[in-house]
């Protein structure tokens, strides 16, 4: 089995929300990990939509660059749009 | 700000009814108008329902087996999940039997308190776990042959059967085509996977004749003989995984009969016996 690629799966559980990521698998190649997402991690009638990569493709951030990487924006609170009062009936905000 | 509930949405929580609590099911066809139409006829309806049940039943048990005996987790969950399906199945036509014939009788009473004559699956479900190669080749063989036959039955008189199929039709695509891809992946694989396969389908192709060899039953009822679906789909298959299909005889009818009439392999006795021992040990528990 440590042969096999590991792939990292991604999920949609409703049209309208974003892919999110819900664990990884290792499979022979991309066809056969897209199959067994589905009988990993769809089980529960979770998903609408899978993607899946290749754990190798992702280019991750560094936990040593954290401070050069996310510091500087904990202070700019005027990014944020915070002085907006958001209606009732807008969702996933 | 709230796009960190994406992984809520993945679930919903006040929803429990796709988990199992325990045991006390309910009837699987409660609120279903389970009334023979006029025309057909029942007995013959119930025992056909027990037939398929059987053969879900069964065939699911030894897929069960493969938990924590398959090559790779991924594949594990696989199987479990396609003899959970053949599971659901079972309880279903398991109902409808109980109903069509008057009994009453529940799908416990069905799968746990017959003995080994009474059930009327083809040999093919029974056949003892091998390796991965013919796990492939059985489950090939037993999609593509049910496939064919539930897509037909979709027209059946009854109601309840005819939705029972419905359902059936799209777990079993996606068997088949899990079936398909490790036939190819493995017959056309290096040369050892190719050897390992080609044994597989050898072993189980002795059991094909006996899934169209059509029962009394299946004649009383009008049900069709998928024979040329399968042999199409087969053959598709079979070249694509470079496997030949075996030349081997039909495993041989003892006086005639066959899984179907209740007479079976060596192995269905020893498969029973676990199946039904929980049942039989404690009758009637609940946990």
């Amino acid at each position: 089995m440590n042969d096999w690629t590991l792939y990292e799966v991604f999920v949609r559980g409703k049209r309208g929300l974003n892919h999110v990521h819900v664990g990884s698998l290792r499979a022979a190649d991309d066809e056969m990990a897209l199959h067994n997402a589905r009988d990993l991690y769809t089980r529960r009638n979770e998903g609408v939509s899978i993607w899946v990569v290749r754990a190798a493709d992702i280019t991750a951030s560094s936990p040593d660059e954290k401070d050069p990487f996310f510091a500087p924006s904990g202070d700019k609170v005027y990014r944020h749009p915070t002085f907006y009062d958001i209606p009732d009936n807008v969702p996933h905000m | 700000m709230a796009f960190d509930n994406a992984f809520e949405a993945l679930t919903d929580a006040s929803d429990d009814s796709r988990w199992a609590f325990g045991t006390g099911f309910e009837d699987p066809l409660s609120g279903v108008d389970t009334s023979v139409p006029s025309g057909v006829d029942g007995s013959a309806l119930a025992a056909y329902c027990l037939m398929l049940g059987d053969d879900a039943l069964i065939f699911s048990h030894r897929l069960q087996q493969w938990c924590t005996n398959a090559p790779e987790l991924e594949d594990e969950v696989a199987i479990a999940n396609i003899g959970l399906d053949l599971l659901g199945q079972a309880r279903l036509l398991f109902a409808r039997a109980g109903k069509a014939d008057g009994s009453g009788r529940s799908e416990d009473d069905f799968a746990f308190l017959r003995v080994e004559h009474e059930f009327r699956n083809v040999r093919l479900a029974e056949l003892e776990r091998g390796d991965f190669g013919q796990l492939i080749a059985v489950l090939l063989v037993f999609s593509t042959w049910r496939l064919a036959l539930f897509s037909r039955l979709v027209d059946s008189e009854d109601a309840v059967l005819a939705a029972i199929a419905a359902k059936g039709i799209k777990e079993l695509t996606y068997h088949r085509d899990y079936a398909a891809r490790w036939a190819v992946r493995l017959g056309d694989g290096t040369e050892y996977s190719h050897e390992r396969m080609q044994a597989g389908l050898g072993s189980a192709w002795p059991y094909v004749e006996e899934l169209f060899a059509q029962h009394d039953v299946e004649r009383r009822l009008g049900v069709p003989v998928p024979r040329e679906e399968f042999d199409e789909v087969l053959s598709q298959v079979l070249e694509a995984a470079t496997l030949t299909t075996p030349e081997v005889p039909p495993r041989a009818a003892v006086a005639g009969r066959t899984g179907r009439d209740g007479v079976h392999t060596e192995a269905m006795g020893f498969l029973l016996a676990e199946l039904q021992s929980v049942a039989r040990a404690y009758p009637g528990a609940t946990w």
